[in-house]
């Protein structure tokens, strides 16, 4: 009684004083001494509403040391010092008692609570912008309708452009579920459309939590969501469930219960006089459970027609705990609203996923392109001089230590060591098989298993990570919903400079002039001067090559092991085919189909993205039945090489 | 023992001489077998001296079934023309509705047993409940999804071994063959086919387990106080017979007017056309009856494995198959079973850890790290250099050469003339 009392004068002294600052910290904690040395969760709010109002620049330390469990008391003078280094509460200047008797305070857990969360509207106006933004996460974390008052007045201060938004939003979320009044409340949810933060759904969806209820009719009181159906909006069991735990209406019992007070009642060997061999169907056991409640042995079973009467006897509804129904209204309105747009953004960025991913696809593929659609060389191991490059980065990695210094050295020596391979497999299998092409197809399977076996027993079954440097780290977020991390631009621009590069190569470059003549006629090419071997060679060493630098890229986002190569190749293929073969600008195509279909097929059915592969390879199954030649398809002479 | 190309040649004759006459082959496998089913049974465990383990006729028992799967590959490769990378996809599902049988028959073998201690006997439903927590529990599940609906009967189960890999080798042959995807193509569309469907299988929520598979299938419902040892020589004469008999029927589909019609689709497809053939019936009927038979040797083979799972189906399993038949030797029946049987014992042996390692000073070969390597490169070699494959020897040892026409399995002379130095008619298609 007596207590608030004091408070109110103490409170009306400093409020009188504390523009003149005359007072000092140790002189208000002296005056409440026994609360700070030993304060308990009730006392301690009138402390800390002291130090407040007092306005000094040392309270917020105070407060901190007092939260960390750093302040020490004078046994002898009751002074309050900080403890480790020993030092005074108004100058922080270290102090030397000498030999004192030192008793550390220590407040208990809800009371550290309660001067974390006084900290909060310090913290607020720190000037430090970090412990500013922590204190804002955790408002944000725990809401609460006391830090209206000190985030309002916290953003009048605020210099920092970022932080004063993310203030004033959070202002708007607590005021739209703690507002004073219904004007308030609504004024604030219409504030928040527009928003497609997380939060601010969060705060709409809080509002709109729903309890289920039952009732013989709708009370007026509650702020009824919707009216169920049972069997339509909940299924009949569950409502007849819903009435048992009201105690609206009496259990019904389940077959396994039936049992149970079947076997509980056999007198030599039969139930309320039927033989227990007979009671293997539902209907001679309900028979048998119907005669032992007759006998009152049992309660009786409520039959299937009964449980319909009462449910039709009931109501079931969804009710808003929030009892103002304008409120809940406006929400819904907002929510609906948010909802349209962050579907929208969510498009958004499925497009920039499924590019993304065509991007890789594309890297995949393209090599394979040239050697498959413009030479119309099958080669199987493709996808291992993809693995052959991620390896070659990783290896890069391993001799420089510097990320990006690495990756640079890593393309060019992956290319070339690809390359390398792609001419050694050239001039010692492909060239002898190029009238058979299903046994290229089978000699390169055989490359493809002795190369993985190979990389496994070299490197070990293990993934080995390929790091991408720091400048790639992170993502970049256009807003809250959409965002896309910078490996997959970097793939994504790496993608566009190969589709430039082979464009040009193919159709500006002497080499590309002639790989075009010999693919269309090697004999009138051979009769121009131009030698088909060398061209065959270096337009398969050129998209082996490629495979290894899209393997750097790939190796970048994803893990580089063995097997990686086997996870693009049907892939690589599916993407070349459906593109239409021979033409770079079908396999843009094809790449970009597959990953568009991917991600489209991924969001529908999230979890599961073996159906979503599954679902693709059946799609373009079917899509080569009906466009055999793929979407790009050669016409006129082309088309004959 | 003749060659296939021979045979041809004396139909060229015009002479018409009975089945048995043109395929001598045929006469001399059939011998082999017997006799080798004949020293199996004679040296086993449940029928002999005891020689040869329990293991390892089971394991003689499954090289059986995978020569029938091998010939199956041959007929559709070999002779037809088309690089199937799907058959043994059409193998493990034959291996998948045997086992569905297998698993549920077992089950509920156990779970009668285990209810029929309760004082109130079961109703059938609760039968089938606790069945289906048993098999399904493994994947948080205990319903039973619509692809078991016949899993109780045997009967029906064994048309599905024929049924299903049967159907969809005739819904994807028919839709592949008439829009005319042929050769590289169609190779990898099969591929993908197999890919989609070893992914499907690896969902828990295919409703068959998921990548634990069925498991338990060496159990035989009905059979449980016959040891193993007894199974596995019957399973064995099963797989034999089996085999014969697939001998004997692929030999009479690549013998007489049709298995010419069927060389002729591989060697010029456009050539039979013309001569107007329906190319696609002939070729969707030897897709779908290997698939078929395909699907009766994994019924067979998985009972003796004991286990299934999807990762049995992955593409790569099929391009194994490929290898064996590339390997054996293709066009031939016989080189099919070489092939298959050769490689797939000389793969566990070496990939058992049985093989001695090689010590190179510095550094040790181990058989178990290597051999793939060894597979990869040694199958680009046959390749190459020998074509014909280990069948090719005994063409050597006959003193039998064939007419070179660019291979058995290119294009004529001619053909390959009109098209020198550039790709393949077929490639392009």
């Amino acid at each position: 009684m007596l207590r608030p009392l004091l408070a109110f004068l103490v409170l009306v002294l400093m409020g009188v004083s504390a523009p003149a600052q005359a007072q000092e910290l140790q002189t208000i904690l002296q005056s409440h001494a026994d609360e700070v040395a030993k304060p308990g969760r009730k006392s301690v709010g009138v402390v800390i509403d002291n130090l407040i109002a007092s306005g000094l620049p040392q309270v917020p330390v105070f407060l901190q040391n007092w939260q960390g469990r750093s302040v020490v008391r004078d046994e002898a003078t009751g002074l309050f010092y900080y403890d480790k280094p020993l030092r005074d509460v108004d100058s922080g200047a270290e102090v030397d008692l000498g030999d004192v008797k030192l008793k550390a305070v220590k407040p208990n857990g809800g009371v550290r609570k309660v001067i974390g969360a006084a900290l909060v509207q310090f913290q607020l106006s720190d000037p430090d912008i970090s412990r500013r933004i922590d204190a804002l996460d955790a408002i944000a974390r725990s809401p609460d309708a006391d830090q209206i008052g000190p985030l309002e007045a916290s953003i009048d201060g605020e210099s920092d452009a970022g932080v004063l938004a993310r203030k004033e939003v959070l202002v708007g979320m607590l005021k739209a579920r703690y507002g004073a009044t219904t004007e308030d409340r609504v004024a604030a949810i219409e504030q928040l459309d527009g928003s497609l933060s997380l939060d601010a759904r969060a705060t709409l969806n809080q509002i709109l939590t729903t309890k289920a209820g039952v009732a013989e009719t709708v009370p007026e009181s509650v702020n009824v969501a919707r009216i169920l159906t049972p069997g339509d909006d909940i299924a009949k069991v569950e409502a007849y469930g819903r009435l048992v735990d009201e105690g609206f209406a009496p259990a019904r019992i389940s077959n396994a219960a039936i049992k149970e007070a079947l076997a509980a009642n056999i007198e030599g060997g039969s139930v309320a006089g039927i033989p227990v061999h007979d009671l293997n169907t539902l209907e001679r056991r309900l028979e048998a459970y119907t005669r032992l409640a007759d006998q009152g042995v049992v309660p009786p079973a409520v039959t299937d027609e009964r449980a319909a009467e009462i449910l039709a006897q009931y109501t079931f509804y969804e009710a808003y705990t929030e009892t103002d129904a304008a409120v809940t209204t406006a929400a819904e309105t907002v929510l609906a609203s948010i909802e349209t747009s962050v579907a929208v953004n969510q498009t958004a960025d499925l497009a920039l996923d499924a590019l993304s991913l065509a991007s890789i696809y594309f890297l995949a593929a393209i090599g394979l392109a040239i050697t498959f659609g413009v030479m119309g060389v099958i080669n199987m191991a493709h996808g291992e001089f993809i693995m052959m490059g991620a390896y070659t980065g990783y290896v890069m990695q391993q001799i420089i230590p510097d990320y990006t210094l690495s990756l640079i050295v890593a393309l060019p020596v992956a290319f070339a060591v690809t390359f390398g391979a792609g001419v050694a497999m050239e001039r010692l299998v492909i060239r002898w098989l190029y009238h058979r092409p299903l046994e290229t197809l089978l000699a390169t399977f055989g490359i493809s298993i002795a190369l993985q076996q190979l990389a496994k027993n070299i490197f070990g079954t293990q993934a080995r990570p390929l790091t991408s440097p720091g400048w790639l780290d992170g993502a970049w977020a256009i807003n809250e919903v959409v965002s896309i991390s910078y490996i997959r631009i970097a793939i994504f621009v790496l993608a566009l400079i190969f589709l430039g590069l082979i464009l040009f190569i193919l159709n500006k470059t002497r080499l590309g002039l002639e790989v075009r003549a010999v693919t269309q006629n090697p004999g009138m090419a051979a009769s121009m001067g131009i030698n088909p071997d060398r061209i065959n060679m270096l337009t398969f060493g050129l998209g082996s090559g490629i495979a290894g630098i899209a393997g750097v890229a790939i190796g970048l986002y994803a893990k580089v092991t063995s097997e990686m190569g086997a996870d693009y190749i049907v892939q690589s293929f599916m993407t070349v085919v459906v593109g239409g073969v021979g033409n770079v600008w079908g396999t843009l195509a094809g790449a970009s189909l597959i990953g568009v279909l991917q991600k489209g097929i991924e969001f529908l059915n999230p979890s599961n993205t073996l159906a979503a592969q599954t679902y693709m390879i059946l799609f373009i199954i079917l899509f080569i039945q009906f466009r055999p030649k793929g979407i790009v398809a050669l016409k006129g002479r082309a088309a004959e090489a | 023992m003749t060659s296939v190309t021979e045979n041809m040649v004396s139909q060229g004759g015009g002479a018409r001489k009975s089945f048995i006459a043109q395929n001598p082959s045929v006469l001399w496998f059939l011998l082999a077998l017997a006799l080798f089913t004949l020293g199996v049974t004679v040296l086993s465990e449940a029928t002999g001296s005891g020689v040869i383990s329990t293991s390892f006729v089971k394991t003689l028992g499954k090289t059986l079934c995978l020569c029938l799967v091998a010939i199956c590959m041959d007929v559709v490769w070999g002779y037809c023309g088309i690089l199937s990378l799907g058959h043994m996809a059409f193998f493990g599902i034959g291996g998948y509705a045997i086992g569905q049988w297998l698993m549920y028959a077992r089950t509920e073998i156990i779970v009668t047993q285990s209810l029929s201690a309760a004082a109130i006997p079961p109703t059938d439903q609760e039968v089938v409940d606790a069945i289906g927590t048993q098999i399904f529990g493994v994947v948080g599940s205990s319903e039973f999804p619509m692809i078991w609906a016949f899993s109780d009967s045997l009967f029906l189960q064994l048309l599905m071994v024929i049924a299903v890999p049967g159907l969809l080798a005739l819904v994807f042959g028919w839709l592949a063959f008439r829009s005319r995807v042929t050769g590289v193509y169609l190779s990898i569309l099969t591929q993908a086919m197999t890919l989609a469907l070893s992914l499907y299988l690896f969902q828990n929520d295919s409703g068959l387990r998921g990548n634990n598979g069925l498991s338990g299938l060496q159990n035989i419902p009905g059979f449980e106080e016959t040891s193993q040892a007894t199974l596995s020589i019957v399973f064995f004469w099963a797989a034999a017979l089996a085999l014969g008999l697939g001998y004997v029927l692929f030999a009479w589909v690549t013998s007489g007017k049709m298995g010419s019609v069927v060389r002729g689709i591989r060697d010029d497809e456009a050539r039979v056309r013309f001569l107007g053939y329906h190319v696609e019936s002939f070729k969707l009927f030897v897709f779908t009856i290997t698939a078929v038979v395909a699907g009766i040797a994994g019924a067979l083979y998985y009972p003796q494995a004991g286990i299934i799972n999807p990762a049995e189906i992955a593409p790569i399993a099929s391009i194994y198959l490929a290898v064996w038949v590339a390997i054996g030797g293709r066009g031939r029946l016989y080189g099919a079973v070489i092939g298959a049987a050769f490689v797939s014992l000389l793969s566990s042996w070496f990939t058992g850890g049985s093989a001695p390692d090689i010590n190179l000073g510095f550094y040790v070969v181990k058989w178990t790290d290597w051999w793939l390597v060894l597979l990869g490169f040694s199958f680009v070699a046959v390749t190459l250099f020998a074509p014909k494959g280990i069948g090719g020897l005994f063409d050597l040892i006959m003193i039998k050469r064939t007419p070179d026409r660019q291979g058995d399995y290119g294009p004529s002379e001619g053909a390959k003339r009109a098209e020198e130095g550039s790709v393949d008619v077929e490639d392009v298609k």
